[in-house]
């Protein structure tokens, strides 16, 4: 009964044994400061029991940034390997799993738990609400998404990385030619951490639709909170099918059906639409929340109301409705025919309109306001022009025809580099400067902030702007070397060059991170930025149940209107006593489920029918026991509110 | 730390020494933009229209954005004259804003749909086409020519000026034909058949090779088109004819289920079960 892969267990090679080792001395030396301080107690109490949405928040941003590094190490390695034509830094078969790893990591374990942090933070205080409406469900889709995560990176050590791409096209990925542990690592990790990003969309949706201030009509919500009501919607109607194909590939692999294999009737091209009908939709996810960031930095910092509100609305509605309608432009060139291509084509060129009205709105927000360039701010602002030339080779992109030329080549991975990095990260980075304060009560510096943010931007486009013409001179992706004379070599070192300059640039947010828990200018006023919105109306951080009185809202931009608009008056607020809050009780149960699922699912990448059965039996059990708890919530006594408003509580 | 003045000075530098190293150097390596052929000459016009249209694009919003940067920036002197907090927008402007582009996309979009069903069609030529059943393995590339009834693999070699139909289809992963001097690519899958027509202008030697990761040796997946003249492509076909092996079923068996690299080979004739294109259903043309 021995499993098959047993003698795969351990992957050897010397950077997984340095891997073995770091692994080895993290776990020791957490373990050792947890136990040294007695913090055990802490960290169970008030982190992995929390059902506090800034809490939750900041554990999907800390999570975030730990596989940041990891995809990063990634790219920085694919860049050495290809920084001279003919290198041995990496084999192909190494060089294969670190992309595959690299984009799964920075686009499902980064990018994705990086916003869905950022809107845990600042959405629920923003329309004015005490938390998110289903706080136990949010744990939940935290743990399943970390321990999706650290199932999908275990693969490193454990058995070996899935080296199909992140795309993971049968029949590559299939059976025949993907045997092992790897790729069943890819499907149920993603399928793991894709439960808990489904609860989240519904979690936001109806946190946004039920649980705003009195007076918060949809047309008053500030715009991060519309696009983090789209980006529900566009979670709700995509991941399903995400999860669908993850399951059929999985039935494939484990039980031998033949649904996207090429023999017995089966359909891979199946995969490929199914993998992009979920995928065109995932890559708005990624954007419009930076895209709501943006809208909220640029018009703080512009002392401006936003630009054409309801056309802002309407674009991001129409984005949402295009993003289905689009998916086969990753595969014009798998002879579909001309009728469908040109459908397709036109109307992925349709997306450029609402996201141009965008644009244009965010640079005339700017119009006669005061531009202030914090760090925040120089953010947003490079998100604009880098995005418009991912946007604009997204539409050349577009033109089938061209696509034929540009499909699989490094125009496209500069395309794409160009809206998740100068897009998305950009966007990420706007956002952590801007609410940092309000998750930690302390600014960060601005001055290694500058520096953060001019390295990495300079060396962005270093590393992403040569790869369009690298594509023209038919250099295509996931080439784990080239050979010399091709006219590639230049381009390809300056590329690493600025890979390490992003790397190095990195450095300076973690020394300004470090350097600002201690020395950082502290936010008494809970108002760091002059800001608009209802987040800074309360202190920062916020309290457990973020405002004491739940705000009335009379405009748009309520805080800014509470504090200079002509509704002044009517925000005055009368001295109401405090009343008891009714709030959610921690529990424990979402992290030990979780952690069920993750055996179970490790029992399922290896076929250990026992394990993964015990584990999902011990799934069962957690949500048996949920159904029959009684004791789910709590009220904050009127003392406590009080003494945590007079500042005695506060951190 | 730096002034704004300076540092505006020194990124403009940076950005400048990039744009110079890319343009300088690199000539005609860039193939996509050296047509050879009427396939990728149509693809070509493409590229440079949307190109163009997409420049007119950046180069109003670039100076829109620097604009509003220079002008409203906080510190100039006077900000607080022209400082309105209450502007929400300008229905004028925001028609215009859309408008405008959807004419762009209209301007493109219909050079774009001509486009993608005139390459349906073989290109237009006095010559009548040849076919050519182009087989992706692991990892190497088969090539068959049905009326000549020879096989090449990882070189091809064509007529000039005549039509080639490929009829593209794999043995193992999904990989793409790509030879971006004489156009764009299209994908092999396993259990179908893609069409794909190519021509060469001209004599020459044009770099191809596979474009979907395949799996290990996928990187190494390139090979040389030769474009001949009608008359060294005859003399070639009956060079192979005499001069070379047939292929063996047993050898045919062990081209496509053998994982690994292989040489350049050449066969005067193949066995009727080793043409893949045989089972399946043809898609796209």
């Amino acid at each position: 009964m021995l499993p098959h892969y047993f003698n795969h267990l351990f992957v050897s090679g010397i950077d997984i044994y340095i891997a073995d080792v770091l692994i080895i001395l993290a776990s020791i030396s957490i373990v050792g400061v947890l136990t040294y301080f007695k913090k055990w107690k802490w960290l169970w109490r008030e982190w992995l029991t929390t059902v506090d949405h800034k809490k939750i928040g900041i554990m999907y941003i800390l999570a975030a940034f730990a596989m940041f590094f990891r995809g990063g190490m990634d790219g920085l390695m694919m860049r050495t390997q290809l920084a001279v034509p003919n290198n041995h830094f990496l084999g192909a078969q190494h060089y294969d799993e670190v992309f595959t790893t690299h984009g799964t990591i920075m686009i499902l374990f980064m990018a994705m738990p990086m916003l869905i942090g950022l809107i845990n933070v600042a959405m629920p205080l923003q329309i004015g609400a005490r938390d998110v409406a289903f706080p136990y469900l949010n744990a939940i889709s935290l743990w399943t998404f970390f321990f999706g995560a650290l199932l999908f990176n275990l693969s490193f050590v454990i058995g070996g990385s899935p080296d199909a791409g992140w795309t993971s096209y049968a029949p590559l990925a299939g059976p025949t030619f993907s045997p092992g542990p790897g790729e069943n690592y890819y499907l149920f990790g993603l399928n793991l951490a894709g439960l808990g990003t489904l609860a989240s969309g519904i979690n936001f949706l109806v946190t946004i639709i039920k649980m705003r201030a009195p007076g918060m009509t949809l047309m008053r919500m500030p715009m991060f909170v519309w696009s983090t009501l789209i980006t529900s919607i566009l979670i709700i109607f995509a991941f399903p099918v995400l999860t669908v194909a993850l399951s059929l590939l999985s039935f494939d692999r484990l039980f031998g059906s033949h649904i996207f294999s090429m023999t017995h009737g089966g359909m891979p091209m199946m995969w490929v639409n199914l993998f992009w009908i979920w995928g065109h939709p995932e890559v708005y996810i990624v954007i419009l929340p930076a895209f709501g960031i943006l809208s909220e930095v640029i018009g703080t910092f512009s002392g401006k109301k936003l630009f054409g509100y309801s056309a802002m609305v309407g674009s991001l509605i129409a984005i949402a409705f295009l993003s289905f309608l689009v998916w086969v432009h990753h595969f014009f060139t798998m002879g579909a025919g001309a009728t469908v291509n040109s459908f397709f084509g036109v109307s992925t060129m349709l997306i450029a309109i609402p996201t141009g009205v965008k644009i244009f709105n965010w640079i005339f927000t700017m119009y006669k306001g005061k531009v202030r360039f914090n760090t925040a701010m120089l953010w947003s602002l490079a998100f604009i022009p880098t995005f418009v030339i991912g946007g604009m080779t997204g539409v050349m992109l577009a033109v089938a025809p061209a696509d034929y030329q540009y499909h699989n080549s490094y125009f496209l991975i500069a395309h794409f580099h160009y809206m998740l990095v100068g897009g998305t990260v950009f966007g990420v980075f706007s956002g952590l400067y801007y609410w940092w304060p309000k998750m930690f009560g302390m600014k960060l510096n601005e001055t290694l902030g500058k520096w953060h943010f001019w390295l990495f931007m300079i060396s962005f486009n270093l590393t992403f702007l040569p790869m369009y013409l690298l594509g023209l001179m038919g250099m295509t992706r996931r080439m784990y070397t080239y050979p010399p004379g091709l006219g590639w070599s230049h381009l390809n070192m300056l590329e690493t060059v600025g890979a390490f300059g992003q790397g190095f640039a990195m450095m300076f947010m973690m020394v300004n991170i470090i350097w600002s828990i201690k020395n950082g200018e502290r936010d008494l006023t809970g108002d760091a930025w002059d800001g608009r919105a209802l987040e800074w109306a309360t202190t920062s951080p916020a309290p457990e149940y973020n405002f004491a009185h739940i705000p009335m809202i009379y405009g748009r931009d309520a805080f800014w209107d509470r504090k200079y608009g002509k509704d002044k008056a009517k925000y005055t607020l009368k001295a109401k006593p405090y009343t008891p809050i009714h709030m959610p009780n921690n529990s424990g149960r979402p992290f030990l489920m979780a952690v069920a699922f993750f055996i179970s699912f490790f029992g399922f990448v290896f076929e250990w029918w026992l394990v993964a059965g015990l584990g999902l039996l011990a799934v069962f059990f957690f949500m048996f026991s949920r159904s029959f708890e009684t004791n789910t919530d709590h009220y904050i006594s009127v003392e406590e509110i009080e003494h945590t408003e007079s500042g005695g509580g506060r951190s | 730390m730096l002034s704004p003045k300076k540092r505006r000075g020194l990124t403009f530098a940076a950005l400048s020494a990039v744009s110079m190293l890319m343009l300088s150097g690199c000539g005609s390596q860039i193939a996509v933009l050296h047509p050879e052929g009427p396939v990728a000459q149509k693809e070509f016009n493409l590229i440079v229209w949307s190109f163009v249209l997409m420049a007119f694009v950046g180069i109003v919003v670039f100076g829109l954005f620097a604009y509003m940067l220079i002008k409203y920036r906080a510190s100039r002197p006077g900000i607080e004259k022209t400082y309105d907090p209450n502007i929400e927008g300008n229905t004028k402007l925001e028609v215009t804003w859309t408008v405008i582009p959807v004419l762009i996309v209209i301007a493109l979009a219909i050079p774009t749909v001509q486009t993608t069903y005139a390459l349906k069609d073989p290109p237009a030529s006095a010559h009548d086409p040849i076919e050519v059943d182009v087989t992706s393995a692991d990892w190497k590339w088969i090539f068959q020519y049905p009326a000549q009834h020879i096989e090449t693999v990882n070189y091809l070699v064509i007529p000039a000026g005549v039509p080639v139909k490929f009829m593209l289809t794999s043995v193992g992963p999904m990989n793409t034909f790509w030879v971006p001097e004489l156009g764009g690519m299209e994908f092999t899958m396993p259990g179908a058949d893609l069409g794909l027509w190519l021509e060469a202008d001209k004599p020459g030697v044009y770099l191809g090779r596979g474009a979907n990761f395949s799996g290990k040796g996928f990187a190494h997946m390139q090979f040389n088109v030769y474009s001949k003249t009608q008359t060294q492509f005859n003399q070639w076909v009956s060079t192979v004819k005499s001069k070379y092996p047939a292929l063996t079923m047993n050898e045919a068996t062990y081209l496509v289920k053998h994982q690994g690299l292989s040489p350049i080979m050449t066969f005067s004739s193949y066995p009727a079960a080793s043409v893949a294109q045989n089972q399946n259903t043809q898609m796209g043309m």
